[in-house]
């Protein structure tokens, strides 16, 4: 068990330094994409499948595929985007260290220590995440799934700015089109007498 | 078997069990796979009036072998200014999630190599990363046609996985379970009792989404012969190019056993009169899969934007419908006919 939690979690480290270092965008999101596989192997040592399948299916399934997806049709010039890298470096310092300092602070909390919950533990987690979201958190839970759904329609009407040069098709009248519509037969006389016979 | 092993190997016993267990559903699969190439250009042969493959053994049935070894003695052909690990990484992350996903496919009630509770989620996981294949090839074979084809296969799988992922909501909501072991177990009791009679439209609607998740006709934009060449492996030659091919069967193959699993009653027989058995899985996916090729001998190319009218504004509402549908109707006198 230890053993494979080492090596996962070094697969994670290198992989998740990889992202930040790789010189081809396609590369860093494909670590991205091995790092995400890695820690949700170790969530699987946790025995929390639920969180581990899902975070294989949402974000390494359809997340990340949308990264590739546009990352591989930009052309990205990372030399460009590198120019400013030490001028920029103190401050980066500075707010990598608060960031630290904050996760110290929230990891080292009552909320983050171990705890044997014994009503949970005789189902399987899928089951018990399911019975706690819908009894116990049932109001906060809607309340995200609102402010997802306010972010999605946001996101829509934002990016649709009304409609240029609309080549649209219209499928039902294409379905309901008749031979009488596209075909028109015509009576061509011929003008000169076929020869031989 | 396994004594054996506890007696001579006791430290790695449980592996070496295991993966003979692996082997036992590899091998079979493979040659369902080569069978299934054979069968495909049979049927399709005979709906065209023509004979098919009948010249390597008797009726051509070692055509598939032949195949097999001609492609094994073929040069594999690296583009220029291809990104050579990438390359060659992608055959093998198209097939890995093809083989992954079986770990958890229960053959009947005691024969299953992982009998875990999130079976159906692990399912939906692994045959969602397959796209990586097609894409990782598309962008590594620095070729326009092979990019366009991964384009176009990206965003179709994307988009009809959503459709797929609403079906198996409808299948588990009637299974009060994510074990595929127990949602066959929940069918019991004769053929009415199958899963497909109160979920028929998201029967229908997951059998079309796996064909356009396996990249089959009509749905096989991602390869589209007359417009884009071959699509994403236009450039791989040889035991690379049929590693995808091998993925895409098995994938098919994957598809029908899981259709018949939540849909159809895995190994139940329809009658309590015939008692149930594994060869009633296999008939039921070999019936399925006969769709997938009378699909291809039958249908014309579906164009590129009609695919995602389909997909995102036809079959998920309907699948959203018909999961509150199932939801209110649960909470009725009608309960029964649900479970």
């Amino acid at each position: 068990m230890e053993t494979v939690f080492y090596i996962l979690s070094s697969v994670l480290l290198v992989s998740a330094i990889k992202v930040i270092t790789s010189k081809n965008p396609v590369f860093s999101a494909l670590y991205l994409v091995l790092s995400f596989f890695s820690a949700a192997g170790i969530w699987l040592l946790l025995q929390a499948e639920f969180l581990a399948i899902a975070l294989v299916l949402v974000y390494v399934g359809a997340v990340m595929v949308l990264f590739l997806f546009v990352v591989m049709m930009l052309d990205i010039n990372l030399e460009k985007i590198k120019e400013g890298f030490w001028n920029y470096f103190p401050m980066a310092i500075f707010v990598a260290i608060v960031m630290l300092v904050e996760m110290i602070l929230v990891l080292n909390n009552n909320y983050f220590q171990e705890t044997s919950n014994a009503v949970y533990t005789s189902i399987s987690n899928t089951e018990a995440l399911g019975l706690v979201l819908y009894s116990d958190y049932i109001l906060p839970f809607e309340v995200a799934s609102i402010i997802l759904l306010v972010a999605i329609i946001a996101a829509i009407a934002l990016t649709l700015r009304g409609v240029k040069n609309h080549k649209g098709i219209n499928p039902a009248s294409q379905v309901s089109v008749t031979k009488k519509d596209r075909l028109r037969m015509v009576d061509m006389k011929s003008t000169t007498k076929l020869r031989g016979k | 078997m396994q004594p054996i092993l506890q007696e001579y190997f006791p430290a790695f016993a449980d592996t070496i069990w295991v993966l003979m267990k692996i082997v036992a559903i590899v091998i079979p699969l493979m040659i369902s796979v080569a069978y299934l190439t054979y069968f495909e250009r049979k049927v399709i042969g005979y709906m065209q009036g023509r004979l098919g493959p009948n010249r390597v053994g008797y009726f051509g049935l070692l055509q598939p072998i032949a195949d097999a070894l001609k492609l094994l003695f073929k040069e594999i052909i690296v583009p220029t200014k291809s990104s050579k690990a990438l390359f060659y990484l992608a055959p093998v992350l198209t097939i890995a999630p093809a083989f992954a996903a079986w770990a958890v496919i229960p053959f009947n009630a005691e024969l299953v190599l992982a009998d875990i509770n999130a079976g159906l989620l692990y399912v939906l996981a692994m045959t969602s990363i397959a796209v990586y294949g097609v894409i990782i090839a598309g962008w590594a074979s620095n070729s326009k046609y092979a990019f366009l084809g991964s384009m176009r296969s990206a965003a179709q799988i994307v988009s009809y996985e959503i459709a797929m992922g609403f079906t198996l909501v409808g299948v588990l909501m009637c299974a009060n379970s994510l074990n595929l072991g127990d949602i066959v177990a929940g069918q019991s009791g004769g053929i009415l009792q199958w899963y497909v009679w109160p979920l028929f439209p998201l029967f229908i609607i997951y059998f079309i989404s796996a064909v356009a998740e396996t990249n089959r006709a009509p749905f096989d934009v991602a390869e589209g012969e007359s417009e884009i060449v071959a699509g994403f492996h236009v450039e791989y030659s040889g035991m690379a190019f049929a590693v995808f091919f091998l993925a895409e069967y098995a994938n098919m193959i994957l598809v029908s056993v899981l259709a018949a699993l939540m849909f159809l009653g895995g190994w139940l027989s329809p009658t309590a009169l015939i008692p149930d058995g594994i060869h009633w899985l296999l008939i039921k996916t070999a019936a399925l899969l006969f769709f997938f090729l009378w699909f291809r001998a039958t249908f014309p190319r579906y164009r590129y934007d009609q695919i995602m009218r389909l997909g995102w504004k036809i079959f998920i509402p309907i699948t959203l419908v018909w999961i509150i549908f199932i939801g209110a109707m649960m909470q009725t006198s009608y309960n029964g006919m649900f479970h």
